[in-house]
This record gives C-alpha cells, structure tokens and sequence, in this order.
C-alpha cells in the first residue's frame, strides 16, 4: 500500500487537547506540548458572552479543531438543516483546521440525548450515513471526518463489519478517519475482536487525527469484561500500546487527548500530551512499517 | 437496524421500567440487558450532571442526594429537545414549583429559576455598549427624556418573587463553611426582586428596589425613559431615576437608544 500522505486535515502533527472553557487560562498561560486545541462545537452555539470571546482567544495562538457531538449521522432520521446551518456559521467565524463527527446518533423524533448511540451497519444504513455526509460536508463547505464508536452492544441485523462499514463510508464519501484508538480498544474488548485486525482493515492513509481517552471497566452478564469510553481517567497502558501499533501502520498523525470528566491538574494533562507527543516523535524518525 | 428500530431504542432509554430492545446481540450469549443500561446511565448521568452544574445553589438548599433524584424524574419527564445543552433546564423551575417532595421549601422554583437567568445571562449575545457620548445631549435636556427610548443589554432580566431569592443566593455566594450560617440570617418569607445581568464577563446579581424594577420593566417594554420613570414614582415615591440610569452606564447595559415614534432599533 503507497504511504504517501495526503493533507487529510490542517491540524498541525502534533498533540492536542479536549479543551473546556475554564482551562483557557491555563492553556494560554502554559500550553506545553500541545499544537492545537479541540473543542465541542455544541458548546459554542451559544449568542454571545466568555466562550466567545476566550475561543476568539485561543484561535489566535492554537489551531482549532472541531468536534460535533449532535448531527446524528447515524440517525435514521433526516438531519436537521438548522444544526447545519449554525455548524457552518459556527465553522465560518472560527475557522478550524478540523471538523469531526461521530458514527452515531444522539437524538430521535425531537429529543437529544446527549450520548453516542450504536447503530446496526446494514446496506440501508450505509447508503444512509453515506448520504448524511454527503450533505453535511455540502452544507459545511469542508471535508469531514468521521470517528469510529465505542460501543457496548451490536445488532441481530447486522451485515457488515464494523470497519467494513467504516471504509465503504470513506471511499464513497471522501471523508477521512478521525481514528479514536481508545474507541477501537473498549470496542474490541466489548466484542471480543481483533483491534489489529480491526485497524488493519481501515482505510489508514485516511486518518487525519488520532484521539486518546480514558475508559473504565464493568462487566457484562457473563461476568465478561465491559469497557465504557468515560473519558474520566488517564489513558491507560493497553491504549498506549495499540496507538503505538496504529502509527506503526500510520505514520504521524495530530494526536488529541480527550478528557471530559473528573479533570485533573493542568500538569498532569500536559504530562499525557508529552507522552503522546513523545510516541509521535519516535515514529517520525522511522520508516513505516506494513 | 430498520426505521422503528431506532424510534424503540430511544423510547426504552428513558422509560428504565421497559425491558431493552429486541434485536440486540452480544458476542458472548450473555443478556443485553446490563449492556443496554451503560446508554441508559449514560442519557441520565449526564443530564443530571448538566442540571447540577447550571443549578449549584438549588442543589446546595436541598443536599446532593435530594437533587439528584429531582434532577432525574425531570430528566425522564423533560428530555432535552436541543442539541445545545447550555439552555437545559429553561423548565426546571416550574418543575419544581410542582414537584410534590419539594413543597417544604416554596421557595426553591424562583432559587431554580433565577439560576437559570444567570446561565441565559452567560451565554447572550454580546453587543457593544452605547458611548455614552450618544446618550449625552438627551441627558441634558429634561423634556428630550419624554421621547427617549433604551435598548438595554440583551443579558438583563428581573425576576420578581414572594421569596428572598436574593438573600438565598446571596448567601450561597459566602465562604466555604459559613453557607449555613449566612443562609440562617435570611427571612425567605420576604419577597424581593432580582436583577441579573452580565457586565463585560461577570454574570452579576443584584436586589432591586420596586421603583428601580418598575422603571428597568418599563425600560424594557419599550417605554420612553421619563414614562418609565413615571411609572416607578408611583410605585415608590423616593424613586430616583438618576441612580437606575447612572448604574445602567457603569454597567455597560445600555446597548442602543431611539426617539419615541423610530422604530425600536434591535
């Protein structure tokens, strides 16, 4: 397979982080390792006021990435125009050198239920998913990218892979891979699969961003292990492992760290930034692998 | 999963007394049921923790365990029908005030929802303040009051109550420690007014007298300043209108003005 990278995203070949609006001093005061920043579109929706303004702030020294957690692509409903809209209003006046949605849904017949929900991966679906990005990268003016789902349940009617799926979407679409490898982790763990076999089957010259995250561990009714994507604690070991792997087959890649519950100190965040900008150094320096 | 798949998935997500779907399917033979339940949490979970971090001293006058299951009958009977979840919770006031287990504090929907102002506060639009130079000519010229209309910063609002939502919340904003003891100097029986605003990007609360709050809701209904002023002299006959347009300019919260008969300039 040729190696040759194209410009998937703008982002910066760097470390990144999950930003939350109280973090902004501190990421203008001391922003470490990290070269850009990412930040739920959805939180900035809003008419006016701090958020704003502070994210008016931190696009002038940090790229910008945005992430949306609300279009339902995975949906089978048609999307909303007025998201749309403001997405693209949103996006014009920030600028972001990313923009990313899940393989999701999160809302049905007017409720939004602020969660990643599973979706069965059948041909009427991926004409479906297919068609939601076609115009959402319309309305937006941008390409997108599409991030792969931890999940904890699959469907009776499935009749395609998971990363089958993911690469149908990809190639008919044009969009590119937002690779979460700790989506890729809880999800294997969750259905017992390969993750090597899983990131070998992905379209990989396609990735423009990696994300990082924590997860926490329950167990199902057998007792089997059940991974939730909390993104509530450090990164762990297993996760480390398999981003190493994955720009094994990559190559460098803007690699964020998303935490959205029980923050730590700054520091200890900017420890984790170091370790993934670290990992992103020593793959820099060798060939690819195949 | 077909069209009614995805309408029954997210009916049992937030009706917990339903089994969970059919058709689901896990690697190992074992139940979907406990797996179902993550994305059930998962809805509730942060919901709640969405109404938490909007209604801090709400949850403060009731305790954490009380709120939280508050929080979650609202969730289920109120589910979010916007992506933008900053505005969650425009209804949990009037949740509250008819949520039976709450009857013992009358006061907590106007704690709720003068809460909920702050938040709207935050997050509204941000338009320049007038230069006070524009405002000059017609404060110099009584008569030139009778035609002079304010738009004022998009962020204001008053909220009027038979409690002492201030005193409440004002107590709540004490040091660590002393909450309890400022919050027992408070007479929740006595009714107040509340006016909240953002100024550059504090959020600020403030008790208003009732001839300031009549003349700021004339003000708001598009009344020319001298008929507003009026008004509130009726109410309060030491109104001075001089000290609601002096905090109205240090606060930046005059944002346009028009003569009587412009259209109203937005």
């Amino acid at each position: 397979m040729a190696k040759q990278q194209p410009a998937r995203t703008s982002l910066p070949c760097g470390v990144g982080l999950g930003l939350k609006h109280d973090q902004v001093p501190h990421l203008l005061q001391s922003p470490g390792p990290l070269r850009f920043v990412e930040v739920h579109a959805e939180n900035y929706l809003v008419d006016g006021g701090p958020f704003h303004e502070d994210l008016m702030q931190v696009r002038a020294r940090h790229a910008l990435s945005m992430h949306g957690v609300g279009l339902s692509i995975g949906g089978d409903a048609p999307l909303d125009i007025g998201h749309l809209r403001a997405l693209r209003a949103l996006l014009d006046r920030y600028e972001p050198k990313a923009f990313s949605e899940h393989l999701a849904w999160s809302g049905h017949s007017g409720i939004f239920f602020n969660d990643l929900l599973p979706l069965a991966y059948t041909h009427d679906s991926l004409q479906r998913v297919c068609d939601h990005i076609d115009q959402t990268q319309a309305a937006l003016g941008r390409r997108m990218l599409l991030e792969n789902p931890a999940t904890y349940l699959e469907f009776e009617d499935t009749e395609i892979d998971e990363a089958s799926f993911i690469t149908q979407v990809i190639r008919r679409t044009g969009c590119g891979l937002l690779l979460d490898v700790s989506n890729v982790h809880v999800s294997g763990v969750n259905h017992h699969r390969s993750v090597h076999d899983y990131l070998r089957a992905l379209p990989l010259d396609q990735v423009g961003e990696i994300h990082l995250a924590g997860f926490s561990e329950q167990s199902d009714a057998r007792g089997d292990p059940l991974l939730i994507d909390s993104h509530g604690c450090a990164v762990a070991p297993a996760v480390w492992a398999l981003y190493a792997f994955a720009l094994g087959l990559t190559g460098p890649v803007p690699t964020l760290i998303e935490r959205d519950n029980d923050i730590p100190a700054w520091e200890v965040l900017l420890g984790e930034a170091a370790q993934a900008a670290c990992m992103l150094d020593a793959v820099a320096q060798v060939p690819l692998c195949t | 999963m077909h069209i009614s798949g995805q309408a029954d998935f997210a009916q049992r997500l937030l009706k917990p007394d339903l089994p969970c779907p059919s058709g689901l399917k896990t690697w190992n033979g074992s139940d979907p049921a406990p797996r179902f339940a993550v994305y059930r949490n998962n809805v509730v979970v942060s919901l709640v923790d969405a109404l938490a971090q909007t209604f801090p001293v709400t949850q403060a006058l009731v305790g954490e365990a009380f709120f939280r299951a508050m929080a979650q009958v609202f969730v289920h009977a109120h589910a979010p029908t916007s992506r933008v979840l900053a505005h969650y919770g425009a209804g949990f006031g009037d949740f509250v005030a008819e949520f039976p287990p709450a009857n013992s504090l009358p006061y907590l929907a106007d704690v709720a929802r003068l809460e909920m102002l702050r938040v709207r506060a935050f997050h509204a639009a941000s338009p320049a303040a007038l230069d006070i130079k524009a405002l000059a000519p017609w404060l110099a010229n009584a008569q030139a009051l009778d035609s002079l209309t304010l738009v004022l910063h998009p962020s204001l609002q008053l909220l009027q109550s038979r409690y002492a939502v201030y005193g409440l919340w004002a107590a709540h904003q004490s040091e660590p420690g002393q909450w309890e003891q400022a919050l027992a100097q408070v007479d929740p029986n006595e009714p107040q007014t509340c006016l909240v605003f953002r100024d550059g990007r504090d959020v600020r609360v403030q008790s208003l007298g009732d001839g300031a709050a009549r003349f700021l809701v004339g003000l708001q209904q598009g009344l020319p300043v001298a008929q507003a002023a009026r008004g509130a002299e009726r109410q309060d006959p030491g109104f001075d209108v001089t000290e609601p347009m002096a905090a109205l300019l240090r606060h930046a919260q005059i944002v346009g003005i028009s003569s009587f008969g412009d259209t109203a300039a937005d």
